[in-house]
């Protein structure tokens, strides 16, 4: 063991650290700053399990990184590596990847996580990554250099790296592995090692395949809901159907007789009202020793629900709601979001006023895996082996629902069979924890299709009012968005002291900013139904009506949609964006993506009949994205003939995997454009299963999804959820230049049937 | 670093084949192995893949048949294991993801390596079983046959799996020919 020793990273208040492994390995890792006065530090042992460890080099020249993310299929286990990779300067080839639990620390001023942010949301992990992460590579290959200019008796200004070795002026190579003993008890450097210039990248760029291809094709691959303990328990729950109900009756006795069934427990859900911060409603656990017995035990329960305040809530009472409170004599209960100039007055003086409504509807998240968790809750100590979004969040809730101290509270993230924002809840973690806590068992649990589909945190259900008035120039003078929606902040402990329409509207979105006078304006909808952060959160929904209205307002002026678009933003230039995803928003590169996504699709060119071109842009969490579609909708069966997404994330990390995330983003929005809704009666979700969520299939989807990557250079921007929001205007843009029909309503359903 | 498995626990032992000789068990192979089932005959066969044998390759995603995570090959055709109750697999043939490799990785595998087809990767267990189904009745597959594969991909990998599928099936001639080559 050597001593251990830090460097501040002032930027992030964290510490790296320098130790070695009992194998003799070299260990470059991370410690939280503020841990500094409570652990020992300068001269101590350090065990490398405390260590926050991202690189391990083994004295073989093995190059073992740690992948620090939730990998939900957005491709972070291969990514974030990369970055340490490139700037350790080793043959990717040689580099092995494990993924690192989640990284609690106690520190003296409070939680504290070693490895740094952990969660998949919002698109961070690359430009959070590609501001920390590369640090920890650059370290331990200066320590390398350090070492191998002892051995050398040279200048570490003469030495240079290469493919996992030091090679001297002379060409004398040392490799990686020679130097680890002498590194591991060097002092780490006093200030942040310089990065390596874009140019002189090796791994950072290549089109790189997922680190787990082999096991997950070999089916190796373990999921959270692949995780078994011996003498666990399968627990399944039959939940209120709806939200605050009650449970007024329960027997039990038949279930109980079901064999394997062991248990039966009652879970509470949060009072009437209260915060959906632990678990999401009332209901029932079975626990048995397979999940076959405790499914048919939770067919036998007999319970009788007490359906609450919300039993009479219906999609159809909503879009009534709506409708009353988009007339103009409810203006007065508009919550502004953004004001620009004078809407009214501008109004008064145009040609003309366009206006039309557009909505969206609530939305499942429907992860391929569904929500299931592996507890075991000791009286002193936690292990959860899940598949997960916010491991953070899990902590907290365990620790709420348990009193287990965070620090032994063991949380082991395994790959996750997709997430698109419905990990970002623990509702699930906590329901198992609560299960848990009422058997000395480790507890299995296990959701449903049907339960995940009627239990889940639903994008929220907007109608969308928009009007764009016209001068006299042809000029659009005045835009204004009246948006009755359920709003995304609603009984949220973390988001009560934001405005209400955060998470439902963005202030500074298109074409903010770039008309004289704009209004943006929230008029609250009362749901029960939870709702949560669902791809592109805000932006799946917004870009539907803005999109679809630039392109109504197109063909008003009998104007090229795409020409309009490119008027408005005009000259490059940076807009100030305060929401995620800025602080700028740059029409430049807006126009860019639309520009190049037209010329992949051949915009101008003439088309067969029956054929229509669709274009649409939209800025997401910093990235940008244009798609153009060619689609034809004879007897109102809508075809994808061409699909071309163009995507600015800045500069791309891995080209296959952002590739990747734009096919799938598109196929997506596409999926969710076409056919999916979650829609309500007698305050029940009507939907159970894939017959009435029906996903996009394969025969349904375009054969292909051209991208055009458009490298700006810019900070990278992450890329999970940028290609899914203009991906369905552009269809509904393109089904009204093939067939003249426009599409107001998602999904599109069999609308066009009825039609065409 | 520490590296610890994401399974705390070892699965149980394998039951073996020695009821075989009961009359109410349902003996049957899976991946070229003898097992012989005696508890709940009206369990579908994924349970039993998962909770008692742990080839947990072989996923739950709606337990209806509609999205094929659990598809694996009975008697050499793809079949949804969630509708499959245990009495119906007596003396028949199962092969699961875990099983599909023989010797080297099956070619429907060794193309979504190379394409890089999986997201996240849950499904695809159900693809590449439903692929390897396909390339055995048509060799050469079409969009339209390949577009008739029913498994549901929520990351959208539909373009990747066709072209992977493509590409396995060159990969079989290929080695066809190399066999052929040798003999």
């Amino acid at each position: 063991m050597s001593k251990d020793k830090t460097i501040a990273n002032p930027s992030r208040r964290r510490f790296l650290v320098v130790g070695a492994a009992a194998s003799g390995a070299l260990i470059v890792g991370w410690r939280a700053a503020s841990a500094q006065a409570t652990l020992p530090y300068l001269g101590a042992r350090i065990e490398p399990a405390s260590l926050g460890a991202f690189v391990r080099i083994e004295k073989t020249g093995e190059a073992i990184i740690g992948a620090r993310g939730c990998e939900i299929g957005q491709g972070v286990k291969t990514s974030l590596p990369m970055l340490i990779a490139e700037e350790l300067d080793v043959d990717w080839n040689r580099v092995r990847v494990e993924q690192l639990p989640y990284g609690y620390i106690d520190t003296e001023k409070g939680p504290g996580l070693k490895y740094g942010d952990q969660g998949a949301g919002g698109s961070t992990s690359i430009p959070t990554a590609w501001k920390d992460l590369r640090q920890a590579g650059a370290v331990a290959r200066w320590l390398l250099l350090v070492a191998a200019s002892a051995k050398l008796n040279l200048p570490a200004g003469q030495l240079h790296t290469e493919s996992g070795n030091v090679i001297a002026p002379d060409g004398t190579k040392l490799s990686y592995g020679e130097l680890v003993d002498a590194a591991s008890k060097l002092d780490p450097p006093t200030e942040p090692r310089a990065l390596k210039k874009p140019e002189e990248f090796k791994v950072v760029g290549k089109p790189t395949p997922t680190v787990d291809a082999r096991e997950i094709v070999t089916g190796q691959t373990q999921y959270g809901i692949d995780a078994y303990l011996a003498e666990a328990l399968v627990a399944v729950v039959a939940r209120s159907p709806w939200i605050d109900g009650e449970i007024a009756s329960l027997d039990d006795a038949e279930a109980r007789k079901v064999s394997g069934v062991k248990d039966v427990v009652r879970i509470a859900g949060p009072k009437p009202g209260d915060v959906f911060d632990g678990v999401l409603v009332n209901g029932v656990a079975v626990l048995a020793t397979s999940t076959w017995a405790a499914l048919k035990g939770r067919e036998k329960l007999k319970i009788e629900w007490k359906p609450g305040p919300f039993a009479d809530e219906s999609t159809e009472a909503l879009r009534k709601q709506a409708d009353e409170l988009l007339r103009p004599a409810n203006a007065d209960k508009s919550i502004v979001v953004r004001r620009d100039g004078d809407v009214d007055k501008a109004r008064k003086t145009a040609r003309k006023t366009i206006e039309a409504r557009y909505s969206v509807p609530f939305l499942a998240h429907a992860t391929m895996e569904p929500p299931a968790a592996l507890i075991h809750v000791e009286k002193d100590k936690v292990l959860l082996v899940a598949s997960l979004q916010d491991p953070d969040g899990a902590s907290e809730v365990i620790n709420a629902v348990t009193g287990v101290p965070r620090a032994k509270i063991e949380i082991r993230m395994t790959r996750a069979g997709g997430g698109f924002g419905r990990r970002l809840k623990n509702d699930y973690i906590a329901e198992a924890a609560l299960i848990a806590k009422q058997t000395d068992k480790p507890v299995k649990l296990l959701w449903t299709r049907d339960d995940d589909l009627r239990h889940d945190f639903y994008r929220p259900f907007c109608v969308f009012q928009m009007a764009a008035s016209l001068d006299r120039k042809n000029e659009i003078s005045a835009w204004s968005a009246r948006c009755a929606a359920t709003p995304r902040n609603h009984r949220d402990k973390g988001m009560k002291d934001r405005p209400l329409w955060n998470g439902t509207l963005a202030p500074d979105d298109f074409p903010a900013g770039l008309v004289p006078n704009f209004d943006l304006s929230l008029l609250p909808l009362t749901s029960g139904q939870p709702r949560g952060w669902w791809r592109a959160p805000v932006s799946n929904a917004t870009a539907f009506a803005v999109q679809s209205f630039i392109d109504e307002v197109a063909v008003a002026l009998k104007q090229d949609p795409l020409a309009l678009r490119l008027k408005l933003l005009g000259e490059p230039r940076e807009l100030p964006y305060k929401g995620h995803g800025g602080p700028v928003f740059d029409t430049g590169r807006m126009a860019a993506v639309l520009n190049a996504a037209a010329e992949r699709i051949s915009w101008k060119r003439k088309l067969d009949k029956d054929r229509g071109l669709g274009i649409a842009g939209h800025f997401t969490f910093g990235g940008y994205a244009a798609h153009a579609l060619e689609v034809s909708a004879i007897d109102g069966n809508v075809v994808v003939h061409r699909s071309v997404c163009a995507i600015d994330v800045g500069h791309v990390v891995n080209p296959l995997g952002l590739e990747a995330q734009v096919i799938g983003g598109t196929i997506d929005g596409l999926s969710t454009a076409l056919n999916l809704g979650i829609t309500l009666k007698d305050g029940k979700v009507q939907q159970s299963n894939f017959g009435d969520y029906p996903l996009l299939r394969m025969g349904q989807a375009p054969v292909d999804v051209e991208v055009v990557i458009v490298d700006s250079g810019k900070e990278p921007s992450g890329a999970g959820e940028m290609a899914l929001p203009s991906a369905l205007p552009a269809l509904t843009n393109a089904i009204y230049a093939a067939a003249q029909v426009r599409i107001r309503e998602l999904p599109i359903g069999d609308q066009l049937r009825k039609i065409l | 670093m520490q590296t610890t498995p994401a399974h705390p626990a070892k699965p149980p032992a394998a039951p073996t084949a020695s009821k075989a000789d009961d009359e109410k068990a349902v003996a049957l192979r899976i991946n070229g192995r003898p097992y012989s089932f005696d508890g709940d005959d009206t369990m579908p066969l994924l349970w039993y893949l998962r909770d008692v044998l742990r080839l947990t390759g072989t996923k739950f995603g709606c337990g209806i048949g509609a999205c094929g995570a659990c598809t694996v090959l009975v008697d050499g055709k793809a079949q949804r294991a969630c509708l499959m109750p245990m009495k119906a697999l007596a003396k028949r043939e199962v092969t699961t993801i875990e099983g599909l490799a023989n010797g080297e990785l099956h070619p429907v595998q060794q193309a979504w390596i190379e394409i890089d087809v999986p997201q996240c990767g849950y499904c695809q267990a159900g693809q590449i079983i439903a692929a390897a189904d396909l390339l055995k009745r048509t060799p050469n597959p079409n969009d339209d046959d390949i577009g008739r594969i029913s498994n549901l991909c929520r990351c959208g990998t539909y373009p990747r799996i066709r072209k992977a599928i493509k590409r396995a099936a060159e990969i079989t001639k290929e080695r066809a020919a190399h066999e052929g080559g040798k003999s």
